[in-house]
């Protein structure tokens, strides 16, 4: 039913979105580009010279990068992994019959509204203080030795902090999801006396793939450049280094802008690959 | 009810500067947020009262986001601040770039010459004084007087580490939750490294030869962070690794630290009964040596510098000059007693009789006297400062091996691992910023 | 959805339900109780938990030192103002995606998505150059925009995905009966699009309202918002959790009381349109 009049409108329509993005994308980027083949040292007088490939070699080459990019990949993989299992059990909990529905639902998606500074705060002072917080004194309650939840298990803490700010959004899609889902086609199930576990790798299962693919796409997107956790906690110390936070150290503690900016392109790159890995997997569930 | 009003009445003031600020010069502030600052910032009134042409615009940040702000303003020649709270670290590498505005030129009133000389030193290059004081410190030594004499011992006043090592033994009951010695853990150029680098001193410990190689293979190095983790895992509190000063401060306010070695500012803190369980039984010394010549104190001073390219200079010295006076030390002590003056900067508050009955008057000018940042270690150098090495690549380089020395102290890693890491990532970085 | 079970499943499944939903919101809680304690029971072992001497004093302290109605009304201004023109921005570009699609449509939107990749970091130096460059610094207009850029992909594909929804045949019929396109548009498709166009500003809004890297970066003192006045009490010298929770209660209860004024709308705009 499109026209050839109907086409050009919307080409019309879609061009100030697309070009602003993209200005908001070459603009930066090129610059970063720019930066990352000098050595530009604002604390020693600013743009230095060409150095070719230099930064690039001496970015990957530090012994900083490869733990990064690990440390990065498990933050992501974790708090994805923790967010998707407990969001579906979340999701089939709260889909039971139970008085006061709404009220459970609203305490479940209060920590999506608290920003991740407050979140990171309240986390390391509060709760995983291993004098004052909460779970030292929960610890010693039990008469165990209070653990030093962010040098000890630095990395996990992160990825609990972190998934608890996310398991809300990934719990409400699935619920809705869920919702959806035929309950017919349930009951019948039931009736043929499959058992729970089949039901829900049979029926329910396969009826989230979509939901799913949405909850990895988008929180992949934010946790890459998760920031704020990691500076308000452990400042990346402790193996929480990610590629996001030793870009922040080069370009704004070292205040090397030339390495920070090759290490701003790889991470880009890195970004990239994730992404094109992801459409792979779970890209051709956005279809249906 | 009250707040409510307070919110109201707030908004309307507001409203009431933004009208009247037409015909104003606005001095925008950037500052941190310790107890010292917001005291100042209480005490504003008496500035703007003075000056009424002049509003003062507060930005008040946690450290380490007031240091990436101010930093990446001042590089980048943003503008955004008339008035900066920086450190001695900032000063003379920002003075030598002409950053900053020259202050020689303050009001004779202001009297230079009373600044102590260890300070004005430091914030001076060639000649030219780029910042002014608003409090200066050293390190020393706190420590609990009736665990003391509990353990049956006393506390000289200048001690050495073995002393410290063998107090901090007697003194700790893990039991009851006392740990002889609190000392900083928590990585960063500014928390562990700073207390690292200055005790290394006292042990012979050097960041770099003349010829600017990293020295973290050094023996003397060996030794210090061999000590240091000795007392630390045995007669130090749990969770050290993360423990800075605000950490340790707390501590020992509860009464669980025997000794604390950190800032002589922090003594006004723990001999505050208000919020310190223990104001009474606090004694001071002199930070431990070794016999070598050279003490483990260090030397800060939080300073207040203007911009080059502020619009606002002549208003922005006005009040750099009245927050640093005389007057300001009297206004406070007026208003809230003499012990919590902003201490550390003029010869005339130590020669005040009434400042001299404050209990950690004469201990925190000591220490300040007796820190040599232009001389810190042992060996010759090729760099100034005692807690730091005053080279801009320091703060980006001392916070990574910070990260390598606290994981060691949470157990995650040999001293040795993490001095040939520090080693290697040192001579890494430097090699990058072309030494 | 009435599936019948047995009062005591019913039982059971509040018990277990009640008792997730409080352990997930019991960090906010904790938070909330705490702005009330002095300190000295905030750091109290063992924890005091309800009976404690209420007192006002650490919000008097905190209003004292900050003018909060400032930063509140410059995170309203930005987050609402980012949202706004997101919106406007995004709509004519997802409606067109939706009813006109091409081959290049889902490239298109992935392409948008994939730029919020880059990583803030990498590109401060850039943006703050050019921000000094346009004299925007510590302005709310240039934190408006850059929000907005932010958000934008999110918006487009939000809107993208509800539009899609709108049913075609219903515009057919309505140009059959003869409506012109300004009647398509203010009559048929809108009140259609309103719940999601809804959904979406206000999950950007509070997108924006926590955004805390460039909000704090770009601004100094006349734009700052809400983030900037919670780095003013993260750690300061000593031990203050009752002051550190009154701030931070302060910081998040505004967008907490909208959330969950308009839960229906948001939780349709929590699953961005993608599930039905």
């Amino acid at each position: 039913m499109a026209t050839q009049h109907s086409r050009s409108a919307a080409r019309l329509m879609m061009a100030p979105a697309v070009i602003l993005l993209l200005g908001w994308m070459l603009v930066p980027l090129v610059m970063t580009l720019w930066f990352s083949f000098r050595e530009y040292l604002p604390l020693r007088g600013g743009d230095m010279g060409f150095v070719g490939l230099e930064n690039y070699i001496r970015f990957v080459t530090s012994s900083a990068f490869w733990p990064s990019v690990q440390t990065t990949l498990v933050l992501v993989g974790g708090v994805l992994l923790i967010t998707t299992i407990f969001g579906i059990l979340l999701a089939l909990l709260l889909d039971q019959p139970m008085w006061g529905q709404g009220i459970v639902r609203i305490l479940v998606i209060a920590p999506f509204f608290v920003m991740p500074t407050v979140t990171a705060l309240v986390w390391k002072n509060m709760f995983m203080d291993p004098v004052n917080g909460l779970f030292a004194h929960i610890w010693k309650f039990f008469g165990a030795q209070p653990v030093e939840w962010l040098s000890q298990w630095s990395l996990f803490s992160i990825i609990i902090i972190v998934a608890w700010q996310w398991l809300p959004f990934a719990t409400l899609i699935l619920l809705t999801a869920i919702q959806s889902l035929d309950s017919e086609q349930l009951e019948a199930a039931e009736m043929d006396g499959a058992p729970p576990l089949k039901r829900f790798a049979y029926i329910i299962l396969p009826h989230l793939s979509r939901a799913l693919t949405v909850v990895v796409l988008i929180q992949t997107i934010f946790l890459l450049s998760i920031f704020a956790e990691i500076f308000v906690t452990t400042q990346g110390s402790f193996g929480t280094r990610t590629l996001t936070y030793l870009i922040y150290q080069r370009v704004l503690e070292s205040q090397n802008v030339g390495l920070g900016s090759a290490g701003g392109i790889y991470a880009v790159i890195l970004a990239n690959i994730v992404a094109i890995f992801l459409m792979r997997i779970v890209g051709k569930n956005l279809d249906a | 009810m009250t707040f409510k009003i307070r919110t109201l009445m707030g908004a309307a003031a507001v409203c009431a500067i933004a009208a009247a600020a037409n015909a104003q010069t606005t001095v925008t502030i950037a500052t941190v947020n310790n107890g010292d600052m917001i005291r100042m910032q209480g005490l504003t009134e008496d500035f703007t009262a003075q000056n009424p042409d002049i509003t003062l615009e507060w930005v008040t940040l946690e450290e380490n986001v007031l240091r990436q702000r101010v930093t990446q303003d001042i590089a980048s020649k943003g503008g955004q601040f008339d008035v900066l709270t920086i450190g001695t670290y900032e000063v003379p590498i920002w003075g030598k770039q002409g950053w900053l505005v020259s202050l020689n030129d303050l009001p004779a009133e202001w009297d230079a010459d009373d600044i102590l000389p260890a300070i004005r030193n430091g914030l001076t290059v060639d000649g030219e004084l780029y910042a002014a004081p608003f409090y200066g410190e050293s390190s020393m030594v706190m420590y609990r007087k009736d665990l003391m004499e509990k353990a049956g011992l006393e506390m000289p006043e200048a001690p050495t580490w073995d002393f410290i090592k063998e107090a901090a033994a007697a003194m700790t009951d893990k039991d009851a939750e006392v740990y002889g010695i609190c000392l900083r853990g928590k990585a960063g150029w500014g928390e562990n490294m700073a207390f690292l680098t200055a005790m290394g001193n006292s042990f012979g410990a050097k960041w770099f030869d003349e010829e600017w190689t990293a020295q973290f293979d050094s023996e003397a190095w060996a030794n210090t962070l061999n000590f240091y983790m000795d007392l630390m895992t045995n007669y130090g509190p749990p969770g050290a690794s993360t423990n800075g000063f605000n950490e340790n401060l707390s501590l020992f306010q509860q009464g669980k630290c025997g000794m604390w070695i950190d800032a002589t500012v922090a003594a006004s803190f723990v001999t505050n009964p208000a919020d310190s369980t223990v104001a009474d039984q606090v004694g001071f010394a002199l930070a431990p040596d070794n016999g070598l010549g050279k003490r483990g104190n260090w030397l800060w001073a939080w300073s207040l510098a203007i911009p080059a390219g502020s619009d606002a200079t002549d208003a922005a010295k006005k009040f750099v000059a009245w927050a640093t006076s005389k007057e300001y030390t009297a206004l406070v002590a007026e208003n809230e007693g003499w012990a919590n003056v902003p201490p550390g900067t003029r010869t005339s508050l130590y020669e005040n009789p009434e400042y001299a009955q404050v209990p950690f008057a004469k201990m925190t000018l000591d220490s300040i006297n007796s820190a040599d940042p232009t001389n810190p270690t042992i060996d010759p150098v090729p760099y100034t400062g005692v807690q730091f090495v005053a080279i801009p690549e320091f703060a980006g380089i001392a916070t990574t091996v910070g990260q390598e020395f606290s994981a060691a102290l949470a157990g995650q890693q040999t001293v040795e691992q993490a001095l040939e890491k520090a080693q290697a990532l040192t001579t890494e970085e430097m090699e990058a910023a072309g030494y | 959805m009435a599936r019948n079970v047995t009062p005591q499943r019913k039982a059971i499944n509040t018990v277990i339900a009640w008792a997730a939903g409080l352990l997930i919101f019991f960090p906010i809680l904790w938070t909330i109780l705490t702005s009330f304690k002095t300190e000295a029971q905030a750091i109290s072992s063992p924890p005091v938990f309800l009976f404690f001497d209420w007192t006002l004093e650490n919000y008097a302290v905190v209003q004292e030192r900050s003018n909060y109605m400032r930063f509140l009304w410059n995170s309203v201004i930005i987050a609402g103002g980012s949202t706004v023109l997101g919106v406007l921005i995004a709509i004519p570009a997802a409606w067109s995606m939706a009813f006109v699609p091409s081959r290049r449509t889902k490239d298109i939107l992935m392409w948008m998505l994939s730029t919020k990749m880059l990583p803030a970091v990498g590109v401060l130096y850039p943006i703050y150059l050019i921000c000094i460059e346009l004299g925007i610094l510590d302005s709310r207009a240039a934190l408006v925009v850059v929000l907005m850029l932010i958000n934008l992909p999110i918006i487009v594909w939000m809107l993208y995905t509800y539009f899609k929804e709108i049913p075609g045949e219903i515009l057919e019929a309505a140009r059959m009966d003869g409506a012109s396109l300004k009647a398509e548009i203010l009559y048929v498709l809108t009140p259609m699009a309103v719940p999601g166009i809804a959904s979406t500003m206000l999950l950007n809004f509070i997108l924006a309202w926590n955004e805390a890297f460039w909000t704090l970066n770009l601004t100094a003192a006349k734009a700052a918002p809400l983030t900037a006045f919670i780095a003013s009490y993260s750690s300061p010298e000593g031990l203050f959790y009752a002051k550190l929770s009154a701030a931070s209660t302060m910081a998040i209860a505004p967008i907490l009381i909208l959330g969950w004024f308009s839960q229906k709308q948001l939780v349709r705009g929590l699953t961005f349109g993608a599930v039905k």
